[in-house]
């Protein structure tokens, strides 16, 4: 096995009984950044030098016997929506191509220097997307299958944690953003409690929906990043001000007496039925480990996917009218003020963006507020209730992550409607603001399939300890993808 | 039909964005197909049910009124496309 195949944990190991150094593993994933990045195209800035001088210093204080932190000289990778000080951040969007920000999001902050941070990852253009494809410079690939689609908006975070080119990675999650593109490339990708993870210095999509979660190979990984980004932040107004758990703790194989709901609205015409074999074969070793299970009804979830498509649009058409061509980023000339907006935008927004964009505008406009807008934030309240009542009744959900594995590049990209359905599985879980986690739980043609598990408010570690009990019962996270066998 | 080219049109304009005639009829289509989806939305009875904007209970957050650290000018100005004498610099938004 190469360095770069090992997951965060297994290096931290190496790393402590000094069998190889922090440049070691740099060098190791760098090189395979080289060797694979044009085929994968996870990343739109890479940051070599720097990662090698973060590994060096890893190394000094490893030699000079300092404690280090579980992440330090791991290389990670961060999605390019995520300000990083000093270090371009563009979104994936032309209006942001320039964009250097002169601070850290909190994220940063509490990773820390010991951390190595080999590049920021390739998204949809403002993570408005479920595929890779919108970025506004050039689409991410599947490491598993270079002729489909990583998911999004987290593709490129995703794709690089798969294809080798970064050990563990951050990614945003409005929709279903980071477990899509987890469970469409073999990975675990988590979503935390709304709240729970500082959202202060992620270029804003959804405000009320927007979290900041690990992509990484495995649920020990998974646990150590949320040890180090969770927690209160007084900059930003919707943190949770309550203590963080040490989710290591949370890595038990034991679930015996759990009670696993299962919600039949998940299971329905237009699954794979390869993907609900999977979920269904993996939810009997659950109760085969000592889980009981329950079927559920939670009835608003056909009508999540509408709420969800009129609530996030209105809220990016609000987030995204800074840019406006004045304080930062691109800016077209015109005859006056208007005029100047008018082309700035249209000229660098790409085209997914402003479908939201009109779209939310017009949910927020005159005449239409009540109709929709309105309506779908009261659907969302039943939505939220339909999880509250499950929630009285169980300990965890489990549904698939999407319906499908990764589809073919191109073949949703003229359907937005089609696009979106891929959403269904992911979306409720934002509306509600619990946690949800993605785990890797089997394969169809080649291609892994996701299994969700959805928790309680601020219960990331019954997620954690269900997800880690079904993994280490199998072995689907030791698989790498394709692209990644060393000949 | 839910929403007309001349809405789409207004539309554009309410978003500061403009677009050529036929990306209008492709937006008015792709608009309508949405709307048309999100039409289930009237099946639901949310007679009496309350809107959830965001679901913390939280109001108002308040913090005290301290002066802390800012960001240096330049660096504020950093990104900028274009500046003056400190000042983010923009076209004519007024006659004379």
């Amino acid at each position: 096995m190469e360095l770069f195949q090992y997951t965060a944990h297994q290096l931290q190991n190496l790393l402590k009984d000094k069998e190889v150094s922090a440049v070691d593993i740099t060098k190791a994933v760098l090189a395979r950044m080289d060797a694979v990045e044009g085929d994968v195209k996870a990343y739109i800035t890479q940051t070599q030098d720097s990662a090698l001088e973060q590994a060096k210093a890893v190394d000094a204080k490893i030699q000079r016997g300092e404690v280090i932190s579980p992440l330090a000289g791991i290389p990670g990778a961060i999605k390019d929506n995520i300000c990083t000080l000093g270090i371009k951040t563009t979104c994936a969007s032309k209006i942001l191509a320039d964009f250097v920000p002169p601070y850290n999001a909190t994220v940063m902050e509490k990773l820390g220097q010991d951390t190595v941070f080999v590049g920021k990852a390739n998204l949809d253009e403002f993570a408005m997307g479920g595929s890779t494809e919108n970025s506004g410079f050039y689409p991410s690939r599947n490491p598993w299958d270079l002729t489909t689609v990583p998911g999004g908006s987290s593709g490129g975070s995703a794709a690089a944690v798969a294809a080798g080119e970064a050990i563990w990675s951050l990614g945003s999650d409005t929709g279903g953003s980071i477990r899509q593109p987890a469970a469409y490339t073999g990975l675990v990708g988590l979503k935390p409690t709304y709240g729970r993870v500082s959202r202060y210095g992620l270029v804003a999509f959804a405000s009320s929906l927007d979290q900041i979660g690990p992509i990484t190979r495995d649920v020990t990984d998974c646990a150590h990043v949320m040890n180090a980004i969770a927690g209160y932040d007084a900059k930003d107004s919707t943190s949770i001000k309550v203590d963080v758990p040490d989710y290591t703790k949370a890595l038990v194989n034991n679930i015996k007496g759990l009670k696993i709901g299962l919600p039949k609205e998940y299971f329905v015409a237009g699954m794979d039925p390869e993907v609900e074999k999977a979920i269904r074969n993996a939810i009997d070793q659950l109760v085969a480990l000592g889980a009981e299970l329950t079927e559920i009804s939670m009835p608003h979830t056909e009508y999540a996917l509408s709420a969800y498509y009129l609530i996030a649009p209105a809220e990016a058409s609000s987030n995204l009218a800074r840019y406006d061509g004045v304080g930062f980023g691109y800016r077209a000339a015109g005859n006056d003020i208007v005029d100047m907006y008018k082309k700035t935008r249209s000229q660098a927004f790409g085209t997914e963006v402003k479908r939201r964009i009109m779209l939310g505008t017009y949910a927020l406009s005159s005449g239409y507020y009540d109709a929709y807008y309105l309506r779908a934030l009261k659907v969302r309240t039943l939505v939220k209730q339909d999880f509250d009542r499950a929630f009285e009744k169980v300990d965890v959900l489990i549904t698939p992550t999407a319906p499908t594995t990764a589809f073919k590049v191109g073949e949703k990209s003229s359907d937005p409607l089609a696009m979106y359905l891929q959403d269904v599985c992911t979306i409720p879980v934002n509306l509600a603001g619990v946690p949800g986690i993605s785990i890797p739980c089997g394969f169809a043609n080649g291609l892994p399939i996701g299994m969700q598990i959805i928790g309680k408010p601020l219960d990331e570690e019954t997620i954690i300890r269900t997800a880690y009990t079904f993994e280490q019962n199998n072995d689907y996270h030791k698989r790498f993808a394709p692209l990644g066998e060393v000949k | 039909m839910k929403i007309t080219l001349k809405d789409v049109e207004n539309v554009a304009l309410l978003s500061r964005l403009e677009f050529p005639e036929n990306e209008l009829a492709t937006f008015t289509e792709q608009l309508n197909a949405f709307l048309e989806y999100a039409d289930v939305l009237n099946q639901v009875n949310v007679e009496g049910i309350e809107p959830t904007a965001h679901v913390l209970p939280l109001k108002n957050v308040m913090r005290a009124d301290e002066a802390k650290p800012s960001l240096a000018r330049e660096l504020a100005l950093s990104n900028a496309p274009e500046q003056e004498n400190g000042y983010f610099k923009v076209p004519k938004i007024m006659e004379g």
